[in-house]
């Protein structure tokens, strides 16, 4: 019997450590034992899949998914889109990507957030989407606010998207945030300096997108994300995999 | 000059924050959006094995439970297979083994009702006692943890469990053993994760 292809041992260099004390929260939540280092089984090689079924067409378009008919939220027009990619630049395709956000004031809809910024009546905040074959995904939404939070006394969060993804093996799960092409408030944002690795952080902030604007309409900024690499399917003939 | 190789970073993780909730369980941050909330039907309606509910909480360094945490589970059938094309074997129509909570705001307690899953395939030989597999984000977790609950009364074979072997730590093999009661005739595990402190839970660099 052939065995699966396991997943390239992840880069802790390019992720944020657990414990960073600028980040205060990271403090009391950070792990302080060694992480026990397990090679892929079953276990990790395998992943929960989503098809179709599952979410509805209008999912990926936050401009109209919580609008009331006729109506749009207030605030900056755009499109995200780009490639789920993992690290050998394969596509994953059909995998889950799912997103959530401030509105364009810097409020989240969400019973914990107090901020002073209003509630956008048409603009719920989350949307969620299939890569297709090419392992493209695309949402339509409007650029979120900056907002201050209680780290520092007075530190503020760059605009930015969470952003949730599957891929194929419960390994590559990851959730990350999307930074916007020329905020000031990055460089300077405790949770972005986690990141110990500067091109990591360039990777994670999206680039304008003229070509794929729509005149009149919405500007775009893509983002790729990168997922783990995987050897291939080992077979005995090409025991080198990939 | 070595050869480059054109291989591409994973991207960098970044905290779920603490709304986390809004976009991948917004009925709990207060508001419906969605036809469904993905997570909460883990086995389907025509899994066999045993009915189980977990429960626990997420303690942090302070021994404070976790209001704002949201687990992800992925675990195998009562035959031991995963629902997936490398996943052992066939499961029931509607069994997808992925199941996603989040923990009460007030009280930080978090539960869900799935089937016992069984024994799966080891690496190379040799079974996996059953076990879930379990996937932690939340406001301060900087890259999602991931760890695993075993079964409290799977005790042989969870003393041939390749993965709890490993863990040379001996006393620390009960942080990821849940004890089995019961209530109403429905088995009850229950699971605590401690983030950090004495009892902190063995997790996996995976």
């Amino acid at each position: 019997m052939t065995q699966p292809g396991e997943f390239y041992q992840r880069n802790r260099g390019v992720h944020p450590p657990a414990f960073t004390p600028d980040y205060k929260t990271s403090v009391a939540r950070s792990p302080r034992y060694s992480l026990i280092s397990l090679q892929n089984s079953v276990s990790e090689i395998t992943g929960p899949r989503f098809g179709h079924n599952d979410i509805d067409e209008s999912d990926n378009d936050l401009l109209t998914n919580y609008a009331k008919a006729g109506e749009s939220p207030i605030g900056e027009r755009i499109i995200l889109h780009g490639r789920v990619l993992d690290e050998n630049a394969k596509p994953v395709p059909n995998t889950l990507v799912e997103i959530w956000q401030a509105n364009a004031g810097g409020r989240y809809r969400h019973k914990k957030d107090t901020y002073l910024a209003p509630i956008d009546p048409n603009f719920g905040g989350c949307g969620r989407t299939l890569t297709d074959e090419n392992g493209y995904f695309f949402f339509r939404t409007v650029k979120p606010g900056a907002y201050p939070w209680r780290n520092m006394v007075n530190n503020w969060r760059p605009a930015h998207i969470h952003v949730s993804v599957f891929g194929s093996g419960f390994v590559q799960r990851l959730i990350t945030q999307c930074y916007f092409e020329g905020d000031p408030l990055i460089p300077i944002c405790p949770i972005v300096r986690t990141i110990p690795d500067a091109a990591a952080i360039e990777q994670l902030t999206a680039k304008l997108d003229l070509n794929a604007t729509i005149p009149l309409d919405s500007i775009a900024y893509n983002f790729d994300i990168v997922l783990r690499g995987r050897r291939s399917t080992l077979f005995e003939n090409r025991l080198e995999g990939n | 000059m070595a050869q480059e190789l054109a291989y591409l970073k994973e991207s960098a993780s970044q905290t779920a924050g603490p709304y986390v909730h809004i976009g991948l369980a917004p009925g709990a941050a207060g508001f419906d959006i969605y036809q469904q909330e993905f997570g909460h039907d883990i086995t389907g309606p025509n899994a066999k094995g045993e009915r189980i509910r977990v429960e626990g909480r997420v303690i942090d360094g302070m021994g404070a439970p976790i209001k704002d945490v949201l687990i992800e589970l992925w675990q195998a059938n009562a035959d031991g297979h995963y629902a997936h094309p490398e996943g052992g074997g066939p499961v029931e129509d509607g069994f997808r083994g992925w199941g996603r909570v989040i923990s009460d705001f007030k009280t930080g307690e978090w539960g869900f009702e799935t089937v016992k899953p069984g024994k799966t395939r080891g690496r190379n030989v040799g079974t996996q006692a059953p076990h879930l597999n379990l996937w932690i984000v939340a406001r301060g977790i900087n890259i999602g943890l991931n760890t695993r609950m075993y079964f409290g009364d799977e005790t042989a074979a969870n003393a041939a469990d390749p993965v709890l072997n490993l863990i040379e730590w001996e006393h620390r093999h009960a942080t990821l053993i849940a004890e089995r009661s019961e209530e109403d005739g429905m088995p009850i595990y229950h699971f605590d994760i401690r983030l950090q402190g004495d009892n902190e839970t063995v997790f996996f660099d995976v």
